[in-house]
């Protein structure tokens, strides 16, 4: 079972990559589609992203987007996980 | 001797379980589908014995799934996100026909006569009609709204009279396609609605069409047996002015609860139903729950609501009674419950429990576990049923 609202990592400190791939494909997907090739929520494809830089997009998964139904992952995710996710994002290489 | 050979070819299907015994005819009334979102997969189960009876496999992108049926319950209209229409045929539990109509899709509904199939997009937006038998295009309604911009479609529904109702997400309108007349629709427009309606349903009746929107605290209500069509603003600024709380997942107006003389309704980033008269639609009361309502469900006879959420709390349900407008029993189901649909006349319900891999069906009244199917990431639950239905 997931437990979102307590941040999981492995021994060495570093994000859940099980954990954080499941959360981005099942619940982001939610909106952005399973493949993250959007939804009612924009696409997270390489391409679609390169509008923003990686810090740009650690706020607006962290603090959402307002007047848009993108919300604020902080009650649930770290900004180490945040960051983590971005990468992913980004590079196009979520596990 | 008779005897003997009737059991030994009773033991042969329960082995093989295959959909329809070729020398042996059978009705679907008990049949359904259970959407396997991330394998592209539907299993057909048997909701009588509680068992799955086959996979098909080859329908693309099911994230977000959904299902209509022909009116004599042999095929299921199986709409994928990717823009994949699939016609499943429940009996040879195959596919009868696929085509890919869009880029990207959210959902469907067949017109009351079974002829017309329409599909929801968001990519390219509008709504498309095919042929119910055959899947060839028959109609591609554009959605383009008095603001010029072209738009995703929402909470399409089929309404009496060969007519389809959907909103448009990005242009805050309602439209009213009407095939009465040929293949050509009459499209009746209502606009100006309130921004960003994210889902629509119409009651079991067919009159009364509620929209919900995500960009202001109300829902839309147009009365369908009055003319001129007008879109009335109903529950408006619900929240009264609280900060609404981060919505992780869309609330669902499909399966809403119109209970006894009830409408449940979600609200949109909170942890409560609101109640709504059904002739007044007037708010009577609100049910605080477990979480944020994904899905309020409401048990064919009306009496109870069963109620899923949205993460973190998307592991419960919360069963109301609507009479009280009170949760009379809450329970854990397991990680990620996405989804519930009643046995035709709701002795039981079977709950999508992703995480867990599985499908479990409970009694409706004693709350009890009465079987589990193993299901690859289970979401949607279809079942026949919903061929005789109005809105579904």
């Amino acid at each position: 079972m997931l437990v979102l609202n307590a941040a999981s990592y492995a021994a060495d400190g570093t994000p859940d990559a099980t954990r954080l791939a499941n959360l981005v494909r099942q619940d982001c997907g939610a909106c952005h589609g399973l493949t993250l090739r959007g939804g009612l929520g924009k696409p997270l494809t390489v391409d679609h992203l390169r509008q923003w830089d990686r810090e740009q997009m650690v706020h607006i998964i962290l603090e959402g987007v307002p007047g848009t139904p993108m919300p604020g992952w902080r009650p649930l995710l770290t900004e180490t996980e945040a960051r983590w996710i971005a990468d992913r994002l980004k590079q196009g290489t979520l596990p | 001797m008779m005897m003997t050979l009737r059991a030994l070819a009773f033991c042969a299907v329960a082995l093989t379980a295959p959909l329809a015994a070729a020398d042996e005819p059978r009705g679907t009334g008990a049949l359904g589908i259970v959407i396997e979102r991330t394998a592209g997969s539907v299993l057909i189960v048997d909701t009588v014995n509680r068992a799955v009876t086959g996979r098909v496999t080859g329908l693309g992108d099911l994230s977000h799934a959904s299902a209509v049926f022909s009116p004599d319950g042999r095929y299921a209209y199986v709409f994928g996100r990717d823009g994949g229409l699939t016609k499943v045929d429940l009996l040879a539990g195959a596919i009868a026909k696929r085509t890919i109509q869009a880029g990207n899709a959210i959902g469907g509904a067949i017109s009351d006569d079974g002829t017309l199939v329409a599909v929801s997009n968001y990519e390219p937006g509008g709504v498309r009609v095919f042929d119910a038998a055959t899947l060839a295009p028959l109609a591609d309604i554009a959605a383009i709204g008095a603001n010029g911009k072209t738009s995703k479609t929402v909470g399409l529904v089929d309404l009496p009279g060969r007519r389809f109702a959907y909103a448009l997400y990005d242009a805050d309108e309602i439209w009213i396609a009407d095939f009465s007349g040929g293949d050509a629709p009459k499209i009746t427009k209502l606009t100006g609605i309130g921004r960003l309606p994210y889902d629509g349903n119409v009651t079991p009746d067919g009159r009364h069409y509620l929209v919900g929107l995500f960009g202001e605290d109300g829902v839309v209500h147009v009365d369908l047996w009055k003319q001129p069509l007008q879109a009335r603003r109903i529950l408006d600024n619900y929240g009264r002015g609280e900060e609404r709380l981060p919505v992780y997942k869309m609330p669902h107006f499909e399966g809403w609860a119109s209970a006894g003389d009830v409408m449940l309704i979600p609200a949109v980033g909170r942890h409560e139903l609101i109640a709504v008269d059904r002739r007044s639609f007037r708010e009577v009361g609100r049910i605080a729950t477990s979480g944020q309502p994904i899905f309020a469900v409401a048990r064919p006879d009306g009496r109870h609501a069963w109620v899923n959420f949205a993460t973190p709390h998307n592991n419960m349900i919360d069963v109301v009674d609507t009479t009280t407008l009170s949760v009379v029993h809450r329970f854990a189901a397991g990680p990620a419950v996405l989804h519930m649909e009643f046995t035709p006349r709701g002795h039981e319900v079977w709950v999508s429990v992703r995480d867990a891999n599985r499908v479990q069906v409970y009694d409706t009244s004693s709350f009890a576990r009465k079987a589990e199917l193993e299901a690859q990431h289970p979401s949607g639950i279809f079942f026949t049923a919903r061929a005789g239905r109005i809105g579904q």
